[in-house]
C-alpha cells in the first residue's frame, strides 16, 4: 500500500484564554490518499474548519497546534516557518472557502488574480501563465473565459465565483485540496453543478481532496471515506456508503435521523439536547450526556476510535472498557 | 377513500400581486450618462391563497422573490399592483390602506438569522413582551412576566432564561426565543422565512419539531419559505413553486414530490443530493437563474428548460390545471409534451 498523502497524527488544537485552555481540536488522527475525497462532518463548532485551517497554517492566534503531526506526502508541515508555509499553500496544498466573494478581491480582474497566483507558484513567462489562467477557466465551466478574464468578481453570479475561487486553488496543481463549505452559499441546483466539478476534478488530478462540510447529502454524493466530528473529536470514521447506511456511533446515527427527506412527514427523530460548549465538554464520552445507549463506561473513560470491520468508532458500545 | 373535504376558507389571498423596486442610478448619474429608470420586478401576477390551518411553503431559489411575497402580506411594503387580503380585510398600493394595528397583531414573522434578528442589548423577558407592549395586550408588568414565562416553556425553555441576554443561547435556542416572540401577540398566521436554514440539521429538526407541534395546539396557518425541499416536504400541505418573481407551480405537497410537472420543479428536485446512495442518475441540472432586471422574454425559464420550443420563448405561459389538480404555468406541460 502506498504511502497517504496526507497523514495527521493526533492533532489537538487549543486556544489559550484567561479561564483557562479550551481544546478545540481533541485527538484526531486521519490519512487521505492520492484521488481519494475525504468528508469531514459535524455541527458548527465541533471542530472541523479548525481542522482544516490547521493543516494549511491559517490557525488564528491565539489557536495553537498543541500537539501531534501533520505529515504532507513524507514531510511534517507543522513546524515549519511561516515562510515556508505559505510557499506550501497555493504550491502544494489549494484551498476553496465557503464564500467565493472573501476569496477573491473586489479591486483587480480575475484575469489578473489568477494570472498572479500561476506567476508566484510556478516558473513560467506572464504569456504562458495567462494561457494557463485561461485554460483552468475554460475547466471549471466558465463560458467565453478569454473575455472573462478581464471581468471584476462582482460582475459574476455566486455560482461562477465559487468556480474562479476553485480555478485559483487548481493554478499550481496542487496535491492536497481544502474545501471548506464549497456549497454552503450557493443554491441547490449551483450546488449540484459544483460538486459535479469537485469530483471530476480530484479524478482528473489525482489531487485528495478534504471536504469539509455540515450537509450529509454533499458527503454522500462526494467523498469517499467520512469522518464525524463532534465537540473537537473523531467519533466515527469509515467508507461513506457504510457510514451512511448503517451508522454505528450513537451521534452519527441520531444524526442521520435528524436529516429530513423528501417524500416523509413522520415526526424527525431529534437529538435533544446541544453539543457542548468547549469550555464545558463533559468528562469519558462528550456525547454521553445526549446518548440514548450510554452505560457504566461512558462518564467514567474517554474511548479511543475502535476498528471494527470496515470502520473506526469512538464509543464504548464498540470497544472493551476493561483494556480500553 | 378520500372523503370530499370541505375546503377551509382561505386566511390571506394575493390578487394578481406585483412588486417593482426602483434599482435606478441616482439622478445626476443618470442625467450625465443619458440612462433611464430601471426596475427591478421581484414578483409579478402573483395569486395565491393560504387556507386557514395549512402550511403553504414557498420554494425557488435566492432572488425568485419568495422574501417579497411574505414581506408584501405582513405590509412591510406596499404592492406595486393587485390587491392582498387578510380574513375579508384588503390592502393595496395605496399607503392609506395598510394593515391596522388588528391585523398586524394576527400576523407575525419568524426570520432566518437568529443572530440578526434578536436585540443584543435586551434581555429575553423584553424581546417577547415587546409585540405585547407594542399592542397593548398587556401592560402589568406581573401580567407580561407570566405571560412570558408560559410563552418561554411552550418553545421549551426554562422561564427563568428570560432574565439572560440572546448572546447567551445557541443558534436554536435563539430560534426559539424568536419563535416565542412571534407568538406572543396570539397571531393565527406565521409567515416563517427559512426559519432552520442557519441552523445545523439536529438544532433543525428540534425546531421543525416544535413548530409542528405548536401548529397542531395553537391551531396556526404557516407560510412556509425555504429552498430546502426535504424540509418543505416534512412541514408543507401545499407547495408553491417561484421562478424569477412568478409562481410556476402550485399543488398538493404530495403531489408535487411524487409527480413534479414543471421542468423548473423537476430540476430543482433533481438536485437534492442523493442520501441514500441509490446511484440513482440525475440529469445535470443546466443553466443559472437569469437577471432580474432583464428577464428572459416569453417563460422566464426557457433558456435552462430542457423542453423550450419557439413559443415558450415568445409566449408567457398562464397557470393552468392539470388532471392532477396542480396549478403549472408551462407550455409543453399544457401541450402533453412534457
Amino acid at each position: 500500500m502506498s504511502a497517504p498523502l496526507l497523514d495527521v497524527r493526533n492533532l489537538r488544537v487549543e486556544f489559550p484564554t484567561r479561564r483557562g485552555t479550551l481544546v478545540a481540536v481533541d485527538d484526531v488522527s486521519f490519512t487521505i490518499s492520492s484521488g481519494e475525497v475525504l468528508g469531514v462532518v459535524g455541527e458548527s463548532g465541533a471542530g472541523k474548519s479548525l481542522t482544516g485551517m490547521a493543516i494549511i497554517g491559517l490557525l488564528e492566534p491565539p489557536g495553537r497546534i498543541a500537539a501531534g503531526q501533520i505529515v504532507l506526502e513524507g514531510g511534517r508541515i507543522d513546524d515549519l516557518s511561516p515562510d515556508a508555509l505559505r510557499r506550501i499553500r497555493g504550491r502544494r496544498i489549494g484551498a476553496i472557502f465557503q464564500d467565493p466573494l472573501t476569496s477573491l478581491d473586489p479591486l483587480y480582474t480575475i484575469g489578473r488574480q489568477i494570472t498572479e497566483t500561476i506567476l508566484t507558484h510556478l516558473p513560467v513567462t506572464r504569456r504562458q501563465a495567462r494561457e494557463r489562467a485561461i485554460g483552468l477557466l475554460a475547466e471549471v465551466g466558465i463560458p467565453a473565459p478569454e473575455r472573462r478574464m478581464d471581468h471584476y468578481p462582482h460582475q459574476f453570479s455566486g455560482g461562477m465565483r465559487q468556480r474562479i475561487v476553485i480555478a485559483l486553488a487548481l493554478c499550481a496543481e496542487p496535491r492536497l485540496i481544502i474545501a471548506d463549505e464549497p456549497t454552503t452559499a450557493l443554491d441547490v441546483s449551483t450546488q449540484a453543478q459544483i460538486i459535479k466539478l469537485l469530483q471530476r476534478l480530484s479524478q482528473q488530478h489525482g489531487a485528495a481532496v478534504l471536504l469539509i462540510t455540515h450537509d450529509m447529502g454533499v458527503i454522500a454524493e462526494t467523498a469517499h471515506r467520512v469522518a464525524v466530528m463532534y465537540a473537537g473529536r473523531l467519533v466515527e470514521i469509515g467508507a461513506t456508503r457504510a457510514v451512511i447506511q448503517a451508522p454505528r456511533h450513537p451521534y452519527t446515527a441520531g444524526l442521520m435521523r435528524s436529516i429530513p427527506r423528501v417524500g416523509t412527514r413522520a415526526r424527525l427523530a431529534q437529538i435533544d439536547g446541544a453539543m457542548p460548549r468547549l469550555a464545558a465538554i463533559p468528562a469519558g464520552c462528550a456525547f454521553h450526556p445526549r446518548c440514548p445507549q450510554r452505560f457504566e463506561p461512558c462518564a467514567r473513560a474517554r474511548p479511543s476510535l475502535f476498528e471494527v470491520g470496515d470502520r473506526r468508532t469512538a464509543c464504548w458500545l464498540y470497544g472493551d472498557a476493561q483494556t480500553g | 377513500m378520500r372523503k370530499p373535504v370541505e375546503i377551509p376558507r382561505p386566511l390571506v389571498a394575493l390578487h394578481a400581486v406585483g412588486r417593482d423596486f426602483d434599482v435606478s442610478k441616482p439622478w445626476l448619474n443618470r442625467m450625465i450618462e443619458r440612462e433611464a429608470r430601471h426596475l427591478l420586478t421581484a414578483v409579478d401576477d402573483f395569486s395565491l391563497e393560504v387556507r386557514s390551518g395549512e402550511t403553504l411553503a414557498l420554494v425557488g431559489e435566492s432572488g425568485c422573490g419568495k422574501s417579497t411575497v411574505a414581506r408584501l402580506i405582513a405590509g412591510l411594503y406596499p404592492p406595486t399592483r393587485g390587491r392582498i387580503e387578510f380574513d375579508g380585510r384588503s390592502q393595496g398600493a395605496s399607503p392609506s390602506e395598510l394593515w391596522n394595528a388588528e391585523v398586524r397583531r394576527r400576523m407575525q414573522m419568524i426570520f432566518q438569522d437568529p443572530y440578526a434578528s434578536l436585540n443584543p442589548r435586551w434581555r429575553v423577558t423584553d424581546i417577547i413582551a415587546e409585540p405585547l407592549r407594542a399592542h397593548g395586550s398587556l401592560t402589568r408588568r406581573a401580567d407580561l412576566r407570566a405571560r412570558v414565562a408560559e410563552l418561554l416553556s411552550q418553545v421549551g425553555l426554562s422561564p427563568a432564561d428570560g432574565d439572560r441576554y440572546p448572546h447567551e443561547f445557541s443558534g436554536g435556542q435563539r430560534q426559539r426565543i424568536s419563535i416565542a416572540r412571534a407568538l406572543s401577540s396570539t397571531p393565527e398566521f406565521l409567515m416563517c422565512d427559512e426559519p432552520t436554514s442557519a441552523l445545523d440539521v439536529s438544532v433543525q429538526a428540534q425546531i421543525l419539531n416544535l413548530m409542528k407541534g405548536l401548529q397542531e395546539q395553537l391551531q396556526l396557518t404557516y407560510l412556509f419559505i425555504s429552498h430546502n425541499l426535504a424540509v418543505v416536504s416534512q412541514m408543507a400541505t401545499r407547495v408553491g413553486v417561484m421562478y424569477l418573481g412568478r409562481l410556476v407551480e402550485l399543488a398538493n405537497a404530495p403531489t408535487v414530490f411524487s409527480s413534479p410537472r414543471h421542468p423548473y420543479t423537476r430540476m430543482l428536485l433533481d438536485a437534492i443530493p442523493d442520501l441514500e446512495m441509490t446511484g440513482r442518475p440525475r440529469t445535470p441540472v443546466a443553466g443559472e437563474v437569469a437577471n432580474p432586471l432583464a428577464p428572459p422574454p416569453g417563460c422566464a425559464f426557457h433558456p435552462r428548460c430542457p423542453l423550450a420550443n419557439p413559443r415558450c420563448r415568445a409566449e408567457r405561459p398562464q397557470l393552468t390545471a392539470t388532471a392532477q389538480g396542480a396549478l403549472v404555468a408551462c407550455h409543453a406541460v399544457e401541450e402533453g409534451r412534457d
